[in-house]
């Protein structure tokens, strides 16, 4: 294979260091960030005021980074469970759905639920993990037990979601005090996070998504549990061979991962919105972004405190090109698109490495 | 006899680190048949796959009827008029046999309609006894081999080459397709057949060509030829034919079936009522064609597949349970599919060897893996049975068959099972492989467990089995003990019939 | 309902069942030769812009539909490239065109927003050209050796690429016609089912198509009468609105009704009718 450069050569490698791997995805970005800018000159704004105005926006100023990191936090809740659900082979890709059946059970225990006020929002989590991993079992029941494809059902669940909580917005849940609006009342101040002085950033959320990426990747690693997913997820005929219950497993799969959408949007309402809302308000289409966050990992929930930080980096990006340049927020759509065609093009590569010298120089 | 229509000289193709082919030459005369023998590994795919095509030859050159080629690709191949009749048929299943042979050659319109009265001619000059309108899925692998032989024949082909053609065939199916096949050499045409099956080769052949460790060991005409002189060329040692089993050292009842029955995974019936006893320290082959069972059987003993009428009992106690509780109590099960079924191949050989025990101490405390103890568990497993492998942390996918394979007798037979299903343990294994396996099981049985050894390849079935049975279309004849049959009464089982060829067997899935 | 009210109602549903038959019957010809397109709805979003941005730039709405048509392909050659050159994964790749095309067609459709197409084409133009096409597709399926060719590489790329038949060719050209269908779909909506620009006027309609193509088992005909039934249901959820159902609900409809659809496709005959090498890449000498 040695066509174009002499004395250079790539040489198949099965098994590609992790270095080589970080170094292709890496690269991968930054060709989509290229190409992205193509588009950006066939809209009609300079590449480089694009890309100064997302870095302005961002990692410029201290209210960049808030910003970032407000977007970090459900980018991060959502990619550590997507994580865990492609491990286990279940294309959740319905996410935005999980993440407002997450903030509806949230916003229903803020409203309705008496409850002493340090219980909560404690409440408002479990019950928004509780729908959210309920909702997702929808889809892993049916292929588990019917065999329906998951990406089609997560997907279409996820339109579902979207009807049912404008139904309740317009409906039976709309606020008393903004007539007019598609909105609930209020949350109570009891419902509302702590967030960052000046700042959205709900750190407790910030907290609870980086401790459970953590977990979880104990979780993979170190249990019984773990290994059982890993097997399901590389070769299932392997694990029914062995006796590891498939259903089960993909069961408990996609109520983590839809339980952890679910956690997202909870924090998403209950500081950031502090009420309920068109769901496409509170979820922005971070369901499909967080997919690339989950990619980004390789299959390690605890790599997604960084990777939900780079996504978050586009999708304030995003943010500021709508404000700042008036362009549309589908920009984002135009990132993601390219990074992930990009990311999995470039995969392929990671089992090349570049060689010196005649064949057999190194055995 | 005149020029050969086919000829290679010299031929030598190197991979990273092996030499496949090491200047082989050998010749194809037309009407003719010449049979390529070799151990596995010994070069003849190799061999194959440049006379078809997939391989460029490093050194050395093809003459066809005294011209040089270059035989760029299988199309090439098939319009220079060199046909393959592959190994595992190229067909596709959900299409009818014309749709199949009118693809690449057929009409722009109409393509399979067309082709229908070329396949008939075709079928009636050799007697290949083909429906034009069947569905591949229907038929049987004698078949569906004839239908490669006129997709062939169809498209013009002098030379023939029959890859391992018998190796799924039943003993008269395979004689069917040798009556073809004289029809063919009668017919002019030249006929490569290749196989490590002596008889066969004895049977059919006009010359031999043996080829070892990629070279040509010799080529000699098969009337001076005897099963000892080529094995002996073949192997390059004299070879004893005898039997590996010793004296059994038969315990108790062990495995004990009564009229069981299972379902395939389309719900059909799979096994009607199989009757069968196994004694600890007993061998028993399961010989039979696929698809007649031999899989359900093996899933219903392993807890893959449910019981629905029967019983089935290991040591007196019930067996329904799933694989692992089947595991537990003493069921190993080295299964037909070592690489997706046996192995998860992403995963270490460290973490495959832990497959069964993975959630019991010593290798978990609680719900807690001990990574530490996964790591003793390997070594010591990697050395008991000389796995080579770089590293215990090393990906399975990137170990060889044979050592796959070592990895997962390792696991399987690390507790004392009673009872051990082994399904085709040393399909497409080398010679030092195959024999390491056959110890292994072997020696196990002198520890006093049963075997069941599930096989399509009769020669190992009567090297090593005290007794064989026959499944066919979901129902055990026998055991037989093996000092007691022939070959040709348990083909005849094997095709269900007294009557040769390949009919009344059903679709198979 | 009057008889007139009730021909309305057919063509209402036939009118809605265009779309999704054009970008269905795409989806059947690239899944037939193996490769799943997920980007449906991408393709069909950049088809509408092309579509529209020609449309108005020229005058000739025929030429926007043109326009259309090539982009839907020429977005499908990015997932052939992706998926067929590159053999990543198929699912992925199609996902990430979905999402590319839809931010594509949003950010550059942006100056279009709310205006009027400058020649609209009559609805009812489009519903027989789309039966059409389905019964050409049956034909070059079944009668031509084109189809034998497309039908065999989905079947079993090993075999015909023993034969000659260059796999990733046959999975490039049916990728990128059924890009076009999808193209078509979309150049549809732009200059002829709406007659203005609106962001998101694909409107899921993609994914519905990618569902009817497993409900009508990969067959053009039966996907004739599947887009007539989800045709149906879109004329139902807007001829209910004023009812006492709430509208969110019948707006759900179509996509609960997939997933009904789906589930009882899987229950009554798993994948069995899929072609065999769906969804895996090719890679000679790999089983």
């Amino acid at each position: 294979m040695n066509k174009a450069f002499p004395g250079l050569r790539l040489e198949y490698d099965p098994n590609p260091p992790r270095s080589r791997v970080a170094l292709v995805f890496a690269l991968a970005i930054l060709a989509a960030l290229l190409a992205a800018s193509l588009i950006f000159w066939a809209y009609g704004v300079s590449p480089v005021r694009a890309y100064a105005t997302i870095f302005e926006g961002t990692l410029a100023d201290p209210n960049g980074w808030a910003t970032v990191l407000r977007r970090a936090i459900p980018l991060l809740l959502i990619g550590v469970g997507l994580t865990l659900a492609f491990r286990g082979q279940f294309f959740n890709i319905g996410a935005e759905g999980q993440m407002a059946m997450g903030a509806m059970a949230g916003a229903g225990v803020a409203l309705f639920v008496p409850l002493p006020a340090p219980l909560t929002l404690p409440a408002m989590f479990l019950a928004g993990f509780a729908l959210g991993g309920l909702y997702a079992l929808i889809a892993a029941y049916l292929k588990a037990r019917v065999g329906v494809n998951e990406i089609l059902t997560t997907l279409m669940l996820n339109y579902i979601a979207y009807y049912i909580v404008i139904y309740l917005v317009t409906g039976p849940w709309r606020g008393k005090s903004l007539f007019g609006f598609a909105f609930t009342d209020s949350f109570p101040p009891q419902a509302v996070l702590p967030m960052i002085p000046g700042t959205l950033v709900h750190w407790p959320t910030l907290i609870l998504g980086v401790v459970l990426a953590v977990l979880l990747q104990l979780l993979l690693s170190r249990t019984t549990l773990g290994y059982e997913i890993r097997v399901v997820g590389e070769n299932p005929k392997a694990a029914q061979y062995a006796g590891i219950n498939i259903g089960r497993t993909v069961l408990l799969v996609a109520l983590l991962s839809g339980g952890l959408a679910g956690l997202a949007g909870v924090g998403e309402v209950a500081s950031i919105h502090k009420k309920l809302l068109d769901p496409s308000n509170i979820t922005l289409g971070m369901g499909f972004t967080a997919i690339i966050v989950a990619y980004l990992t390789r299959g390690n929930p605890v790599l997604a405190i960084f990777t939900a930080f780079l996504m978050a980096v586009i999708f304030a990006g995003g943010d500021e090109m709508k404000i700042s340049l008036q362009m549309p927020f589908r920009v984002v759509d135009v990132f993601s698109g390219l990074m992930l065609l990009f990311l999995i093009a470039s995969e392929p590569l990671a089992n090349y490495r570049l060689r010196r010298g005649g064949s057999d120089a190194t055995r | 006899m005149g020029q050969p229509l086919l000829r290679l000289h010299n031929i030598t193709k190197r991979f990273p680190g092996v030499v496949a082919n090491d200047g082989v030459s050998l010749e194809v005369f037309p009407g003719e048949v010449l049979a390529l023998l070799g151990e596995n590994g010994a070069g003849k795919s190799t061999l194959i796959s440049i006379l078809y095509g997939l391989y460029r030859p490093d050194e050395g050159e093809i003459l066809l009827e005294g011209r040089p080629v270059r035989i760029a690709s299988p199309t090439h191949a098939l319009r220079l008029g060199i046909g393959l009749v592959p190994q595992h048929p190229m067909l596709v299943n959900r299409h009818t046999i014309a749709e199949n042979l009118a693809l690449g050659i057929g009409n722009p319109l109409f393509p399979s309609q067309r082709i229908v009265p070329l396949i008939e001619k075709m079928s009636l000059a050799y007697g290949l006894q083909i429906d034009p309108k069947a569905p591949i899925h229907t038929l049987s692998p004698g078949q569906k081999q004839r239908v490669e032989i006129v997709r062939s024949l169809l498209r013009g082909a002098k030379v023939l080459i029959l890859d391992e053609p018998t190796s799924v065939l039943t003993p008269q199916e395979a004689e069917a397709l040798f009556a073809v096949m004289r029809g063919l050499r009668a017919a002019g045409k030249s006929l490569i057949f290749i196989s490590h099956k002596l008889e066969e080769v004895l049977a059919i052949s006009d010359r031999c060509t043996v080829l070892r460790r990629g070279k040509v060991v010799g080529s000699i005409p098969t009337s001076e030829a005897s099963k000892a002189r080529l094995a002996e060329m073949m192997v390059g040692r004299s070879v004893s034919f005898d039997r590996k089993r010793a004296e059994p050292r038969l315990g108790g009842k062990l495995l004990e079936l009564s009229g069981l029955k299972a379902s395939s995974s389309r719900g059909l019936p799979a096994l009607r009522g199989v009757n069968l006893q196994l004694r600890s320290g007993e061998i028993i082959g399961v010989a039979g064609v696929a698809g007649n069972g031999q899989s359900e059987l093996v899933e219903v003993l392993s807890g893959l597949r449910k019981i629905d009428g029967g019983t089935a009992t290991l040591g007196g106690q019930p067996l329904s349970a799933g694989p692992a509780q089947l595991f537990a109590a003493g069921v190993a099960h080295i299964p037909e599919d070592r690489i997706h079924m046996g192995t998860v191949p992403s995963m270490t050989v460290a973490e495959n060897l832990a497959l069964r025990e993975y959630a019991k101490p010593p290798l978990a405390r609680g719900i807690l893996s001990d990574s530490s103890a996964l790591e003793a568990n390997a070594q010591a497993k990697v050395r008991e049975y000389a796995v080579a492998t770089p590293s215990i942390h090393t990906p399975s996918r990137l170990l060889s068959g044979g050592n796959i394979q070592k990895v997962i007798l390792a696991r399987e037979l690390a507790g004392q099972p009673k009872l051990i299903l082994a399904v085709h343990p040393t399909y497409g294994l080398d010679v030092g492989a195959t024999e390491q396996v056959h110890k292994v099981l072997l020696d196990k049985t002198y520890e006093g467990a049963g075997v069941l050894l599930v096989s399509e390849d009769l020669d190992e079935i009567l090297q090593l089995a005290d007794s064989v049975a026959v499944l066919y279309h979901g129902e055990l004849k026998g055991p037989f003990p093996v000092g007691e049959v022939t070959r040709e009464e348990l083909g005849l089982l094997m095709t269900g019939s007294q009557e040769a060829g390949s009919g009344g067997r059903e679709a198979r899935a | 309902m009057q008889l007139d009210e009730v021909t309305a109602a057919f063509l209402r549903m036939l009118i809605f069942s265009t779309p999704i038959l054009l970008a269905a019957l795409g989806e059947i010809i690239a899944e037939r030769s193996g490769v799943v397109n997920l980007g449906v709805e991408g393709m069909m979003a950049v088809g509408a812009l092309a579509a529209f941005a020609v449309t108005n730039g020229t005058g000739n709405p025929v030429l926007g539909v043109v326009a259309g048509v090539l982009a839907g392909g020429l977005a499908a050659l990015l997932h052939a490239f992706v998926s067929v050159t590159l053999r990543a994964n198929q699912f992925v790749s199609g996902l990430a065109l979905a999402m590319f095309g839809i931010g594509l067609a949003g950010l550059l459709g942006k100056r279009y927003e709310g205006q009027p197409v400058a020649v609209q084409i009559p609805e009812l133009v489009f519903t027989p050209i789309a039966i059409l096409l389905a019964l050409a597709v049956w034909f070059v399926f079944y009668v031509t050796r084109a189809g034998l060719t497309l039908r065999s590489v989905g079947e079993n790329p090993a075999a015909a690429d023993a034969l000659g038949i260059d796999v990733a060719r046959v999975r490039y050209l049916a990728v990128a016609i059924g890009g076009m269908f999808a193209g078509m779909a979309g150049a549809f909506l732009a200059v002829s089912y709406r007659s203005s620009w609106t962001e998101g006027m694909t409107n899921q309609l993609g994914w519905i198509a990618v569902a009817l193509t497993i409900f009508v088992s990969w067959q053009p005909i039966r996907a004739i009468f599947g887009s007539f039934f989800f045709g149906l249901l879109y004329y139902l959820s807007f001829a209910l609105q004023n009812t006492p159902i709430p509208s969110v609900f019948l707006q759900a409809l179509p996509y609960a009704l997939v997933i009904v659809v789906l589930t009882l496709v899987s229950l009554r005959r798993g994948q069995g009718s899929a072609p065999e090498a769906l969804g895996l890449p090719y890679q000679r000498g790999q089983r």
